[in-house]
């Protein structure tokens, strides 16, 4: 057939009777995430609690604890790191230099003061009353997000279909989330980034999935058949979409550079959520949320067209 | 002729995009006819890739009110002097101003405050409260941001910066943008200090006034007694110049107005053989003793300057003091050689992703459905490049992390439309129908998910500054053209390249 043929068999997998087995790992996943929220400390960036960040290069290699004595004695809680390449050092201030004439104070200080020659190559700095306005702007782009998402579902579908693509969204984003408060990962306008990326992609591979069910609706067929054949159908697109994602994502974490690969990691983790939500909560949710509310589908097996098979 | 419309249709596309994109990757073919016909020019790129600063500024408007009511209460009591109005006292009280007079005089009064300042009489403390309306204070905030803008956009216009950008961010806030700057540190020093500068008597012992203590700028413990208000004040002056005093050390070199001129002549006639303090933003910067009479309106500043320093401080004075405290809110600068080494990362990360994809749609999809993806990938690639250079939307370095992330859902596309056409196969359809029933199929599907995600990322460009929204738009332009090449040109590639197939 002029080579469409198929990469992955023709799958029937009964997604329906493993849902409480994906519903409990999701549960797992979310009480992890919010216990870790809960019980530690976010390692918020200077996004988000305000700082200076100072990415010095050095003309010859330096050791890094001579470097953080020296920072730190111009400015209390720096937090220094190495970044790219051997001789690159990147400075996390807590001071932020709402004063131009302080802050050139400070910065012909770094220079005199640190062996090796540095250059600054970049500075990064947030006073509290931005970073306090992001927080909330943040949260508010997230929520607005999810709110015309559910919205546009809504409208496209029915009210259900938009309620579980929501709940897959949450679980995606609390899940993210919970990534940056188990492994201590920086919180940032990045971690924003790959959250909304998280839920725009998510909500792309449920909407997929949520069409084949439209196709499908007018026929009579038990809703538990109909929901595994969609995803099933759907499953070859859903995989070799996630690949191209993450061969692009792979390809940004491992040659775009320090500051590039923040940003490909937690989406790329985003990706896989969101793939796992949509195939293994999204769909088969709406299931069991119809088999509450319109528990009254008759399974008429006998009237079914035969073009489906599970 | 069907056939060839589209044909050309697809051939026209094709050749605009490429003409569109290749000045993004050989900035030097710009300069071509061809191009320069097409006004095909690199995309724009950002801050974080060019080098640079971006500084978010807050005018500090606490002090406009307190501003404003010192200079309503010195026009009131020249005013009432004329009208030989007597006012024991004229105080600020609050976002008022007390003026102790005799409610006869209400009239006159209400004329030396002028429109717009309701007055009512304390008849215990025998004087009009004059509070100005919420609107006046609020014209007065307007008025000192926009000075504040002019002022800065002054300073960096006369220290030779070019290509500056300066955007004003709801009421009080601006960000200043310059492009390819090496020395940030001098650039926010230019922007950031006052520049107020006064000439000081010093205090005599019967002074009314009492006196003001200010601190010299060289030695923290050395105070000097002043005069309480300026007796030329630094807003006369007309041009500044750096150059050197007698002692050959590096200085600034000063010219007043008329006013300023006649007044520092008098001044200087009066007080032969005292010293006279040049005071800088509340620093003392030296107080030379008068030699003479100074009548030409123009003198000299020395104090221990670098010749850079009287430089800048030229720069400063000639662009006029700021009228208000500027606080830097947020602040991002990058390097130059930074900028080229993103550049370079953000192309290479491009390029691999590109290969892989390129070798997995083909792995895929087989020699003519992988090469018709691969086609329709790499158009999307080039009609992305040129609808942001067209545009002139920034490229920043998150959104070369989008275009590539694009790629990999642009593939979305063709994989939706393909197992579609799979599908229709696999129910025994012949090929020519099954791919208008595929297609037909498939773009429900594409314009529904891609909507969801296209809101995503409106969110993101609501929410992000800078970098963060160049994601957003590269992202959000990359999903838009997936839809527009899977619907249109992919269509007629596959039309084209299956014409005389069957099933």
């Amino acid at each position: 057939m002029l080579g469409l043929s198929r990469l992955f068999p023709k799958f029937t997998i009964n997604f329906i009777s493993l849902r409480k087995t994906s519903y409990a790992i999701s549960l797992v996943m979310i009480t992890c995430s919010l216990t870790f929220a809960l019980f530690t400390n976010f390692n918020y960036g200077i996004d988000f609690k305000g700082g200076t960040l100072v990415e010095l290069r050095f003309s010859e290699p330096v050791d890094i604890a001579t470097v953080r004595a020296k920072v730190g004695q111009l400015s209390k809680g720096a937090s220094l790191q190495n970044f790219g390449q051997h001789n690159d050092i990147l400075a996390k201030l807590s001071d932020v230099f709402e004063n131009s004439s302080e802050r050139q104070i400070f910065m012909d200080k770094i220079i005199q003061d640190l062996p090796g020659n540095p250059s600054i190559r970049r500075v990064e700095s947030i006073g509290p009353k931005v970073s306090a306005e992001a927080v909330l702007n943040a949260g508010f782009a997230t929520l607005m997000a999810l709110l015309f998402m559910l919205l546009y579902v809504w409208v496209r579908f029915e009210w259900h279909y938009g309620l579980c693509a929501i709940i897959a969204l949450v679980h995606d984003s609390v899940c993210v989330f919970g990534l940056y408060s188990i492994f201590g990962m920086e919180l940032n306008f990045t971690s924003i980034v790959a959250i909304l990326i998280t839920i725009g992609y998510s909500i792309n591979d449920t909407v997929v999935i949520y069409d084949r069910l439209r196709d499908h609706a007018h026929l009579d067929i038990p809703l538990k058949k109909m929901i595994n054949t969609a995803i099933n159908d759907s499953l070859s697109r859903t995989l070799l979409t996630s690949l191209s994602t993450m061969i692009s994502l792979f390809a940004l974490f491992f040659f775009g550079g320090p500051i590039i690969s923040t940003y490909s990691l937690p989406i790329l983790v985003g990706v896989v959520v969101g793939t796992y939500s949509s195939i293994f909560i999204a769909a088969p949710l709406l299931f069991s949320f119809n088999a509450q509310i319109y528990r009254p589908i008759k399974p008429d097996v006998t009237n079914l067209p035969k073009e489906l098979e599970v | 002729m069907k056939l060839l419309a589209k044909v050309s249709f697809l051939g026209f596309i094709t050749l605009l995009s490429v003409i569109y994109t290749v000045p993004t990757f050989f900035p030097n073919c710009a300069k071509h006819p061809i191009f320069k016909y097409f006004n095909a020019q690199p995309t724009p790129l950002g801050l974080d890739l060019k080098g640079g600063a971006s500084v978010l500024l807050e005018v500090d408007l606490e002090s406009a009110n307190k501003s404003y009511l010192q200079r309503l209460a010195q026009s009131t009591r020249q005013f009432l002097r004329a009208e030989k109005v007597s006012a024991k006292f004229i105080q600020i009280q609050g976002n008022s101003l007390l003026i102790g007079s005799e409610k006869s005089f209400a009239d006159s009064v209400q004329k030396a405050l002028g429109r717009g300042i309701h007055i009512t009489y304390d008849e215990q403390q025998s004087c009009f409260v004059a509070t100005p309306s919420g609107a006046i204070f609020e014209e007065q905030q307007s008025m000192l941001v926009e000075q504040s803008i002019g002022i800065v956009g002054r300073r960096i216009d006369e220290s030779g910066t070019k290509e500056a950008n300066i955007l004003r961010q709801g009421f009080n806030r601006f960000l200043v943008q310059v492009p390819g700057l090496a020395d940030t540190t001098h650039l926010l020093s230019l922007i950031g200090r006052t520049a107020q500068l006064n000439f000081h008597l010093f205090a005599s012992k019967s002074s009314a006034f009492g006196s003001l203590k200010i601190p010299d700028a060289n030695q923290k413990n050395t105070m000097y007694s002043l005069q309480p208000l300026p007796d030329v004040a630094g807003d006369m002056l007309v041009d500044a110049q750096p150059s050197f005093d007698d002692n050959g050390q590096p200085a600034v070199s000063f010219r007043l107005n008329a006013i300023g001129a006649r007044k520092f002549g008098e001044v200087t006639k009066k007080n032969i053989g005292k010293p006279f303090a040049i005071v800088l933003d509340k620093k003392v910067i030296s107080a030379p003793v008068i030699q003479s009479a100074i009548t030409g309106g123009s003198g000299i500043i020395s104090g221990h300057f670098t010749t850079a320093e009287a430089r800048q401080l030229a720069i400063l004075l000639r662009s006029g003091a700021l009228p208000a405290d500027l606080k830097i809110l947020e602040e991002s600068t990058v390097g130059p050689d930074l900028g080229s080494d993103s550049i370079t990362l953000g192309k290479n990360a491009t390029l691999v992703s590109i290969a892989i994809l390129f070798i997995f749609v083909w792995v895929v999809y087989g020699a003519l459905f992988g090469t018709v993806a691969n086609a329709s990938l790499a158009l999307n690639l080039s009609l992305l490049i040129s609808v942001m250079s067209i545009l002139e939307a920034t490229l920043t370095l998150p959104g070369i992390a989008g275009i590539a992330l694009t790629l990999g859902m642009a593939v979305d596309a063709n994989v939706l439309i393909y197992e579609r056409i799979k599908e229709e196969l696999a129910l025994g359809n012949t090929l020519q129908k099954s791919l208008k029933a595929g297609f037909k199929r498939a773009i429900a599907t594409i314009v529904d998910s891609n909507v969801t995600t296209l809101l995503g990322a409106f969110f993101l460009y609501q929410f992000g500054s800078g970098p963060v929204r160049g994601f957003a738009i590269s992202l959000s332009l990359g999903i838009i053209l997936s839809m527009f090449t899977a619907i249109t040109l992919t269509r007629i590639m596959l039309q084209i390249a299956l014409r005389n197939k069957s099933c």
